[in-house]
């Protein structure tokens, strides 16, 4: 789904890719819309965080999850945004997750940032992060039932009452 | 780009020359009886300096079990800035362990965003940082716009750029408000709501409601500025810097504030970036990082303005950050009120925006069209992006993606206020239990924005 | 103080209207802020709109000490226990302002994360409508209320 018409960042970036995919051969590098982006499968997300944390993307700035249910092979994609702020750069990772084993490896040891954004995803998607410190529901009671923001979960609307109350038959 | 933070400077503007080091103000009074054991505290503080291990306390069998107790605060708490609740774990007097739950508002935003259309979006992001909703749109609006490729002409970006920094005063103006109430002067939160009202009221008239807005929408803005915005911003502008100045000589030297202030909920630049905390709370550690100064949108480059940094990372220096952001916004405001250039507040691109009014009178096809805008939205290509800004509390992002269709496939939002959360543990080991309020005020964190 | 030379003054009236005349003098609004209409009631309480004109600036932050609750903003699922528990908690006579238009049904969210308006969790008496109300929608909120209250109607 990656725009590749879209013109490309500035060559100085792709240095850092180049020796990123050199680090983590599995990584495959590309642009989106004029962002970079790093797709990788899931065993290697948490060798390719650290060597991105040694180039200098100091700030895991996001991880969220986008299920593509019905759209894709894979239904699920995990996509971490790293920021560095000392070369002003961003940095997207992609990493494409299978329905029947929805696992990968924990952010956390890299960037202790990630706790919250992966108990967000956790509670959201389901996804479990392996080495989570605190693997738990976040946003949702404890007690809840189901991933809400995954595509085959309802909306939950109830539907608006605007005259009187429906006949019951 | 990025100067090294020195830990000797106060308050800086950059661009500025570094003022004189200044000793640590001791509250107290000379007659010394009422000083409430601050060294320790502070000495305590300093230790903290540095360390990135949020849960490094070995519990001490030396302390009496009677003194270690679980305080629950929150979620119904008329300091914890909305529906926060805290899990605080007190040895006496010192906060030992905080674990903040979350979640007490969340709204399911992000599954609202799939069933409304690109158009319709902006309704639902703008109710998620409720004190800056006009920021919410414009990073929604920046993003699907990105996606669609169009070209936003110059004056609906300089109408941007004036709203959303009139938006960053009216919420800073709100955070030093609260914050000041919730340490205890009162007199500022009277304040800080005063001035509010005026650029409320600004907001209003030009928007049709004092918040959640829907001003700033995909291909430009929903109207044009009323007539005479210009007497409305230049007396926001007059009046403004009139009432920081009060609030200088409430808290600025007040011994009390900075007793309460200084050397409270420290957090140094490296917890910072492994926390991903962003905004003042960054800056006040020292780090000129400004979203608006290193990855520029609308525009904003065309303008003069410095990055406010402090030194020390304290509840102090994110408050004086925040004093000094509001002049610098109120100077960008005052660039866009002299350069404001004419023509469109939309973009002409038919495929985004509407036809003009007098051809819906005039042409069948130009009906048909508004109609099919407004009520089937526009196709976005399939694409996925992130865009960020600088929000009042540090970087809004909005991860979006389109498969073609008229509403998104997924949006997300990249919350200041979510990270910045995460760093209250580590400001608030090891202090003293009254200044847990202190360290949330100076977060400023927007539960809307927090839970979504 | 009355002088002795004076007719006596002397006020009839019975003791429900008495009543009533005290707590609609008095009522003590438990902050109960939620989301975006939570600005707006600390907008009516400060200095420009100035709540206290009418006697309520009182906001309690225990509800131990209030008499109306305003539910300002949104109440999730999660948060529904907790507003029942704080209004348990609130000693009678009470009264609930639903403030905005997700408190009274859900407004614009439809989903699965909000309670669709809070009069399934505690009785309401006077909705407020806007998305957030202004002040002044808040203000005509607590004086419908009062009104209310000295009319008998709602009296408790």
């Amino acid at each position: 789904m990656s725009g590749d018409s879209s013109p490309g960042p500035p060559a100085a970036a792709d240095e850092v890719l180049a020796s990123l995919s050199e680090a983590v051969p599995s990584a495959e590098a590309g642009h989106s819309v004029g962002d970079h982006v790093i797709r990788v499968p899931a065993e290697d997300l948490a060798r390719l965080a650290g060597a991105a944390r040694d180039h200098g993307f100091e700030m895991c700035s996001d991880i969220t999850v986008v299920d593509y249910l019905g759209k894709r092979r894979v239904r699920f994609e995990v996509v971490v945004n790293l920021l560095s702020v000392r070369h002003n750069r961003r940095l997207r990772i992609l990493v494409p997750v299978p329905e029947g084993d929805p696992e990968v490896p924990s952010l956390v040891p890299v960037y202790p940032g990630a706790n919250f954004l992966e108990r967000e995803a956790y509670d959201m998607f389901g996804i479990r992060f392996a080495g989570h410190p605190d693997l738990t529901r976040i946003l949702m009671p404890d007690d809840w039932m189901g991933h809400p923001l995954r595509r085959d979960f309802e909306v939950g609307a109830v539907p608006v009452q605007f005259k009187a109350s429906p006949r019951v038959t | 780009m990025m100067a090294e933070p020195t830990a000797t400077t106060d308050i800086w503007v950059s661009g500025t020359e570094a003022p004189e080091v200044s000793e640590w103000m001791v509250a107290g009074t000379d007659e010394g009886a009422q000083e409430m054991e601050r060294d320790e505290t502070v000495e305590r503080s300093v230790e903290q300096r540095g360390s990135r291990v949020v849960d490094d306390w070995v519990v001490d069998d030396t302390v009496d079990d009677d003194e270690r107790m679980i305080v629950n605060m929150g979620p119904q708490h008329p300091s914890t800035h909305g529906v926060l609740r805290l899990n605080i774990e007190l040895e006496g007097e010192i906060v030992r362990r905080v674990k903040p739950i979350i979640g007490y508002l969340h709204t399911g935003m992000e599954k609202t965003a799939e069933t409304l259309t690109f158009l319709q979006g902006g309704t639902n992001v703008t109710r998620m940082d409720y004190l800056a909703p006009l920021h919410n749109e414009l990073c929604y609006s920046l993003a699907t716009e990105k996606l669609l490729g169009v070209e936003i002409p110059p004056r609906a970006q300089a109408i941007r750029i004036l709203m959303t920094e009139l938006n960053r005063v009216s919420s800073h103006l709100v955070a030093t408000a609260t914050n000041g109430m919730d340490i205890g002067a009162l007199s500022m939160m009277m304040y800080g709501f005063r001035e509010r009202e005026l650029i409320l009221a600004f907001f209003e008239k030009t928007t049709g409601l004092r918040m959640n807005h829907n001003y700033i929408r995909p291909g430009g803005v929903a109207a044009d500025l009323p007539d005479g915005w210009e007497e409305d911003v230049a007396e926001i502008l007059e009046r403004i810097p009139l009432a920081m100045r009060d609030y200088e000589d409430l808290l600025k030297e007040n011994p009390i504030w900075l007793g309460r202030t200084r050397g409270v909920g420290i957090i140094t630049v490296d917890e910072c970036l492994a926390y991903g905390v962003t905004g003042p709370t960054l800056r006040a550690a020292g780090v000129p990082w400004d979203l608006r100064k290193s990855q520029p949108y609308s525009g904003i480059e065309a303008y003069e303005f410095d990055v406010v940094t402090g030194s020390r990372g304290d509840v102090y220096d994110r408050y004086r950050v925040r004093i000094g952001e509001m002049h610098q916004s109120l100077r960008i405001i005052e660039q866009v009120v002299d350069t404001m250039p004419r023509g469109d507040y939309k973009t002409a691109d038919r495929k985004v925006s509407p036809p003009p009014r007098q051809r819906i009178d005039e042409s069948m096809e130009a009906l048909i069209h508004h109609f099919k805008i407004y009520t089937e939205g526009f196709k976005v290509p399939a694409g996925e992006t992130y865009v960020a800004i600088e929000a009042p509390r540090g970087e809004l992002g909005c991860y979006l993606v389109s498969d073609g269709s008229g509403a998104p496939l997924r949006m997300h939002t990249r919350a200041p206020s979510f990270s910045n959360l995460q760093a209250l543990p580590i400001m608030m080991a090891d202090s003293l239990v009254a200044d847990t309020v202190a360290c949330i005020a100076s977060l400023d964190p927007v539960m809307g924005d927090v839970d979504r | 103080m009355a002088q002795l030379t004076s007719p006596p003054q002397i006020l009839t009236t019975t003791l429900g209207k008495a009543m009533r005349w005290s707590q609609q003098q008095s009522m003590w609004p438990a902050t109960f802020g939620l989301a975006c209409c939570a600005i707006e009631m600390m907008a009516t309480g400060t200095a420009h709109n100035d709540l206290a004109r009418f006697g309520m600036e009182v906001f309690r932050a225990s509800p131990r000490q209030a008499d109306l609750m305003v539910v300002a903003g949104r109440v999730s699922q999660k948060m529904a226990p907790v507003l029942r528990q704080v209004y348990d908690q609130m000693a009678d006579p009470k009264w609930v302002i639903s403030m905005g238009a997700c408190a009274s049904t859900g407004g614009m969210f439809n989903n699965y994360a909000l309670v669709q308006g809070v009069d399934q969790i505690v009785p309401v008496d006077v909705y407020v409508p806007g998305c957030p109300p202004g002040p002044q929608s808040l203000m005509h909120g607590i004086l419908t209320l009062q009104d209310k209250v000295v009319s008998g109607e709602l009296a408790r």
